[in-house]
Order: structure tokens, then sequence, then C-alpha cells
């Protein structure tokens, strides 16, 4: 793209819910090269819990046969954009696992775009996300799949959780198919936490606070669930979590 | 213990108990039963503290202490435990962190010290073992996946392990087979059948009353106790019928 270096605005459909103010501090964003070799396997995770403002843009290449597991967490930061680009090759495998979680008036984003290039690649992506205050999370997701990528499998499942009505959760899953033999699964869920299950928790003994943090770490477990360091990023998560929830 | 005079409580805006008094003392069990839509879960539901269930007038005193003042977990930190009619599936909390942390938290409310990892899992094994449930099955999700009668065994696992001074138990032997009924009142005698605990029993049937011996048994009518008496009452019940006995009283 020619126009990396413009300060992007909100017509912009991948910064339409950024916090632009925070942005142009951080512009431009520099990508970050991933290649997985043909038949290699890899995996990261990403922590973001600091307060400052932070961005991040993953460009990731997949060869044939190859498998990236990819997690994040994003809880602190006061703006929080992460973006990724992942081009899958024949037979490639790509997994990624994302919480967001934000209180007070913090803007965190998720913007990926997955694409299958070639055949019988699988992709899954799960993204939960906990929003208090008047927080706002985003995930947009671009599923493309390119003429040719027949047997593609790709999956997506997003859910947010919004503990106060002056939270703001956007979400945008989008599906571009070029090809006939595709199974693409996507869901997207906004809701809050289930009254009755509170209620339960509470009447076994549990004080408000500690029943919706038993449910919403069951929640973002969902996210890190097979992942190499699953309980490290649990532990970060219910860490955060205790701090929304006083 | 529990002293409740005059209750009254709506639920969405209906009014639902209509002047409901009844008083257990330590060491009675007592039984409520009822027809349909005679108010017995929402009296179980309004002492308990859910969300909803508006009291609208009269008391409820609970060893002294305000009930109806208290927040739903300090209720149950005061030893009250409501035993759920349809218990709630939790995916993903595991059953065993849960209980965990609700009796870690019930002990902190009372100035106790929590539980240790080993000794909560002692005492989670005997009571399961009482209620002849397998502890695997106490480390998947709450009530997740449990039939209809493990539900209701885990229900008397939860409140072996929480030790309640008084339990209200909101038709514990519905959805229960034959050994599971049998199972489950064993339990109930043996966790709560104790001079300074009571029990308050919520149900359709006579045959949960058969292996917990209650001391009263009460008639629940539109919102009020129309009739009390002893175990012989839900013999009558059974054998005459709900409308019978209610319309004698009313007569």
């Amino acid at each position: 793209m020619s126009d990396t270096l413009t300060l992007p605005t909100r017509r912009d459909e991948d910064y339409r819910y950024s916090d632009l103010a925070a942005l142009e501090t951080l512009w431009p964003i520099a990508p970050e090269e991933i290649h997985v070799a043909a038949g290699s396997e890899a995996s990261l995770q990403v922590v973001l819990d600091g307060e400052a403002p932070v961005a991040r843009h993953l460009v990731i290449t997949l060869e044939k046969g190859a498998k990236y597991d990819l997690r994040v967490l994003s809880a602190g930061p006061v703006y929080g954009r992460f973006a990724l680009d992942v081009r899958l090759g024949e037979g490639a495998d790509f997994t990624f696992g994302a919480a967001q979680l934000a209180t007070g008036s913090e803007n965190l984003e998720i913007v990926t775009k997955v694409v299958h290039a070639e055949e019988n690649a699988t992709s899954a992506q799960i993204v939960r996300t906990v929003l208090s205050e008047k927080a706002v999370g985003t995930y947009l997701g671009c599923i493309g799949v390119e003429r040719g990528a027949d047997g593609t499998d790709a999956e997506q499942s997003v859910r947010a959780m919004l503990l106060d009505r002056t939270a703001t959760a956007n979400a945008k899953p989008e599906l571009e198919i070029f090809a006939d033999d595709v199974k693409a699964a996507h869901g997207c869920a906004v809701g809050e936490l289930d009254a009755e299950g509170l209620f339960y928790l509470m009447s076994r003994g549990l004080p408000p606070a500690d029943a919706k943090r038993l449910m919403l770490q069951a929640f973002i477990a969902e996210a890190f669930s097979g992942a190499p360091e699953s309980d490290e990023l649990n532990a970060a998560a219910q860490a955060r979590l205790e701090a929304i929830l006083g | 213990m529990l002293k409740i005079e005059n209750l009254q409580a709506k639920v969405a805006d209906k009014p639902i108990l209509k002047g409901l008094s009844l008083e257990i003392n330590p060491g009675e069990i007592h039984a409520i039963m009822g027809p349909n839509g005679a108010g017995k879960s929402t009296l179980g539901y309004t002492l308990g503290g859910r969300p909803g269930y508006k009291v609208t007038g009269g008391s409820a005193t609970f060893n002294g202490a305000d009930l109806l003042e208290l927040e739903p977990h300090e209720r149950a930190a005061a030893g009250l435990f409501l035993g759920f009619q349809y218990p709630v599936e939790i995916p993903g909390v595991s059953f065993v962190q849960f209980l965990r942390e609700a009796a870690n938290a019930q002990r902190k409310g009372r100035g106790e010290e929590p539980y240790s990892g080993g000794e909560f899992l002692k005492l989670a094994k005997e009571k399961a073992g009482l209620l002849k449930m397998d502890m695997d099955m106490l480390k998947r999700p709450v009530n997740v996946g449990f039939s209809g009668g493990e539900k209701k065994r885990a229900e008397m696992v939860q409140m072996g392990v929480l030790d309640p001074k008084l339990a209200i138990l909101d038709e514990t032997d519905s959805g229960l087979d034959i050994d599971a009924l049998r199972i489950c009142g064993e339990g109930i005698n043996s966790i709560m059948r104790h001079k300074d605990k009571a029990v308050l029993l919520i149900t359709h049937y006579q045959r949960l009353l058969d292996y917990v011996k209650p001391d009263y048994v009460h008639i629940l009518s539109a919102g009020r106790i129309v009739k009390s008496g002893g175990p012989e009452l839900a013999l009558r019940l059974e054998d005459e019928g709900y409308e019978a006995v209610v319309h004698e009283t009313a007569a």
C-alpha cells in the first residue's frame, strides 16, 4: 500500500473505531513480519498490559503445511490496537485466540485479515472481549478465500460481554469467498453475564465481584484453550479482571 | 431460627406471597406442600434473595438478623442454603473451584480461616461419597452435562460442604429416580438432622417425606399457609388431594 504513511481517518474501515488521537502518537505502525517455513510449527503469545497506548501490526506468512498458534491478551492500555495480516499456503493451519479486557474510557481493538491463498488450509479465530464503564472494544475480522483455495476450513467465534450498559462493543466479521468448496463458520454475539448463573453462585456465598470474576474467567479462558502457555495468559487475565471488578 | 411474619412478595408486579407466616426452630424439619402456582418456589427464592422477587410487606428474621436486608451471599454466610429446583449450568467454571471459593468466602464472612486445598478436597470427597457421587464429576464445569439426578445430588454435596444452619430445599425430589431419591433423602438426614440445624422442604409429593420425616407439614395455597399439621397431613394430602384438604379448611 502506498498510503501507509498517511494517518488514517474515520473513513478508513479498519480505523473506524480507533482512538485517532492516540493513534497519531503511534503512527506509522511498523509491520512486523513473521515467516513460518513449509512444514514447520511456531507459536507466539503477546500480552499488552502496560497503560501506555500501543499498536502492533503482524504480517504472517504460512508456507505449505506450516502451523502457527498466536494468542493475544490486551489488558491495560488506554488505547491498544492489534492488527493481523495472515496468508495461508496449502494445508497450513492458523490458530488465533485473543482476549481484550477494558474499563474506564479505554479503547481496544483487534483487526484481522486471514487469507486462505491455497487449498486445504485451516484457520480458527476466537476473540473474547470484556468491557466495563465507558470502554470500547472492537473486532474487525475478515476471512478471505482466494480462487482455487478449495478445501478451506475457516472458523471465527467472536463474543463480547458488557458489564455496564455504557460500554461499547463493535464487531464486524466478514467473509470474502472466491472458491467453491469452503467451510466457513462464524458466530458473533454481544451480551451480558447470565443473571441466573450469577444468583446461583452468590446464593452459595460468593460476593458479586467474585461471582462475576469466576464467570468471566471461564469466558476468557475459551480464547486461550489449547495454548502452550495458557496458564500464564489466564493468570494475567485474572489479575486484570480483579482490577476491573474492584 | 427463622421467623416469617405476614410475608408478601411480588414477581414481575404480580403478588404471589400474600401474608405468609411460619416459624422454624432449631432441630425441626418442616415441609411445605401445595399445588402448582401456590407460591412454593417464590417463597424459596424470596428467602434466598433472588433479584426480581420484591418483598412488599412483612418480615423474615433469621437468627435475630433481618434476612430481607441481606445480599444473597450474606444470607449464605449467615447460614442459609437454598437448594435449587433447577440447578444452573455454568459452562467453564469448575465445580470444585467454585465450591471451594464459595466455602472460603463464607468462612471469611464469618471470620474463620479458609480451607487449604487439601482440607477442602478431603471434605468434598467425604460429602461426595455420602451422595454416591464420583469426585471426577465434580472436576467438571458446574452442573454441565449432569443428569437431573446428578444435579440434585451435586446440590446436596454443596450443602454438605457449606454446612448451613438452615436449608431450604426447593423440590429436591423432582426429577429423581427411586434410588437417587433415597440417596438424597439419606444425604439430607445425615447433613442436616441435628439439634442446631433446620430444614424447610418444598415439595409436591409425600415420597421424599418417607425418607426425611418432617416434624411439621404446611399446606401453601394462593400465597398463604392455609393448614399446618404433623406428618400425617402429608399422607392425607396424598390420599385425598390438595383440593379436598384445602377446601375443608376454607369451609
